[in-house]
């Protein structure tokens, strides 16, 4: 099979559900149990370290 | 010892510089092999001075951030863009008044020359100084360690700004491979490449070493930005040489293949220039300026991933109605219309932000700015999936409509949320209590907001009224109107649309003198620049 065809086949085939899977497997994984406040943590990140980065020890 | 290496390797460029200007075959060449000889040869002269004096510092300092390339970034992009609009409104002008075109400019200064100087000078030298400070600000703080890779960060700074120079001197020259926003001729796209590789390794090296065990939302839109660009930009510019002497070369696809692939480029210059590494902007700014963190964290990282997967796709709807296969022109604008989705549930995000926080509104115009950009962004991500489909493409294509489009996105969306960004940064970066002026801030809130209005409005009446009189015929099938009619009718509109330039570059100067006084006149927070930090 010539390369073109074969890309064009992979394409709207295994890549296209390759893809779309990935991505239907982050919306589940942003929604699993507990996430919430995992990310309610997250979204906070940008208030913490100002001035300088964190110490050491601080480990976070 | 890395001293003589440096010394040999100056050395070496400074000749072959030397050669090159010598043997130079068109001026765009021979003046930027000048430029390069001077740079490294002035270079070699500063490190043999400094030769074996003893070494000062004994290395960057782990507990403080790497916040002097974020102020010459900030510098550097309230420049450029000043030079940009100011290139833009001279065009405009142009196109309204071709006797601007003089005649003893030509060939340099002529409306050909100067547009990709114009837009080169605005996506690439504002925003792309924008998203190197802001990028290497934000990743600091979200990170909370100091920059990785020491002086590389000034290496990918002043490279950049040499690319810039190269650049815009050689669209000047004529040195130009004709591809919109990929004109730098080959050795200037290798210099670029080098600088974007070390501008992943600091961004990337220091997500690495992060205390934060998440990597915050911003940094993956600015990863994603660095990432793909650097993709587009290698693949677009395969190019081969003509002559190690001269600028031209020629490029290793052909015919159809070349415009998809230049769309492709072009398209996602868009996406992850344009649109990602500013959405990074956007994620980290306007929860710093509203004080209260992003509105759904959840709808940020959907957001991501639905925007990258989608915008790769949407370049062929610049190609309806050519030589590219339906089938690929089809799905650019499936992919279009559907990026509407990703692209309003950001701005819902970035907008929703401020719930609870509205009042801030009334109160603070730096916020009034970015959530007037993220209005635009939803105007022009409105608009830009509209004008893909192909039966309202064939009205809109090659006419002002896409010139207004690009600008009611560009003005409106990049530059606000990078004033925005200036007027947050600014003040902290230099220490300051606050802003030396927020009625300054209201003035060029208002003149922007006007001058986008009037520039959109004005391109939207045109582009429809030329693609209208285009495909007028008459009752036997014969056109009506002769290109220079549509040239004639435009008139109107293109002063209107030069006066909205002048109101956009007149605020954006306002905005220089008001931080040039903030960091001279306003009152100084209790620790100044120089405070000595504890070493352990």
């Amino acid at each position: 099979m010539e390369e073109y065809t074969f890309l064009r086949e992979m394409a709207d085939s295994y890549g296209l559900l390759a893809l779309f899977v990935f991505f239907i497997g982050v919306v589940i994984w942003v929604f699993r149990p507990g996430s919430t406040k995992t990310y309610e943590d997250s979204a906070d990140i940008p208030f913490r370290h100002d001035d300088k980065p964190a110490d050491e020890e601080d480990g976070k | 010892m890395s001293n003589y290496i440096k010394l040999v390797a100056l050395g070496l460029v400074t000749l072959f510089a030397m050669i090159a200007a010598n043997y130079a075959r068109d001026p765009a060449y021979m003046v930027h092999a000048i430029l390069i000889m001077v740079i490294a040869g002035v270079m070699f002269l500063y490190t043999l001075r400094t030769v074996g004096e003893p070494q000062l510092a004994s290395g960057p300092n782990e507990h403080e951030y790497f916040d002097d390339v974020v102020r010459y970034g900030v510098i550097a992009t309230a420049f450029w863009g000043v030079v940009g609009f100011l290139v833009g409104v001279v065009i405009a002008f142009q196109l309204a008044f071709p006797v601007l075109n003089f005649e003893w400019t030509q060939g340099i200064g002529n409306f050909g020359r100067l547009r990709p100087l114009h837009t080169s000078a605005v996506i690439f030298a504002f925003g792309g100084n924008a998203l190197l400070a802001t990028s290497f600000y934000v990743v600091q703080r979200t990170s909370a360690v100091r920059l990785w890779g020491g002086n590389l960060a000034w290496f990918v700074f002043w490279g950049y700004q040499l690319f810039i120079v190269l650049a815009a001197t050689g669209y000047l020259l004529g040195g130009t491979q004709s591809k919109e926003y990929a004109e730098p001729e080959w050795y200037v796209d290798l210099w670029l490449t080098v600088v974007w590789v070390s501008y992943l390794a600091v961004f990337l090296g220091t997500i690495i070493k992060r205390k934060e065990p998440h990597i915050y939302v911003a940094n993956w839109f600015y990863l994603a930005f660095i990432v793909t660009v650097a993709m587009l930009h290698v693949v677009n510019n395969l190019t081969i040489p003509v002559s190690i002497w001269g600028s031209k070369s020629v490029i290793v696809w052909g015919g159809v293949r070349d415009a998809m692939t230049q769309w492709w480029y072009g398209h996602n210059a868009v996406g992850f220039f344009l649109t990602a590494g500013f959405l990074g902007m956007m994620y980290y700014f306007i929860p710093k300026r509203a004080e209260r963190p992003v509105y759904s964290y959840k709808l940020s990282i959907i957001h991501f991933w639905s925007l990258i997967f989608l915008y790769i796709w949407a370049g062929p709807h610049h190609l309806h109605y050519t030589a590219l296969p339906d089938w690929a022109s089809t799905l650019g604008m499936v992919f279009s219309v559907v990026l509407w989705m990703p692209s309003w549930g950001g701005m819902i995000n970035g907008l929703m932000t401020l719930s609870g926080a509205w009042d801030k509104l009334r109160t603070d115009p730096v916020i009034r700015m970015m959530v007037i950009s993220v209005g635009f962004y939803g105007m022009s991500t409105f608009e830009g999936p509209m004008m893909s489909i192909r039966a309202v493409n064939s009205l809109s294509h090659y006419t002002d409509w896409t010139i207004g489009h690009v600008h009611s996105g560009a003005l409106g969306w990049n530059g606000m949320i990078t004033f925005g960004a200036l007027y947050f940064l600014v003040p902290v970066l230099w220490k300051r209590e606050r802003l030396y002026s927020l009625q300054m801030v209201s003035w060029h809130f208002w003149l922007a907001t006007i001058g986008i209005v009037l520039y959109a409005a004005s391109m939207w009446v045109t582009g429809i009224m030329e693609g209208l009189m285009w495909r007028e015929v008459d009752a036997n099938g014969f056109l009506v109107n002769s290109f220079a009619d549509t040239v004639a009718a435009k008139f109107p509109m293109y002063v209107v649309r030069g006066f909205g330039g002048v109101l956009y570059l007149a605020g954006a100067i306002i905005m220089c003198y008001n931080l040039w006084m903030t960091v001279r006149k306003a009152p100084a927070k209790e620790a100044s620049l120089t405070v000595a930090v504890p070493a352990e």
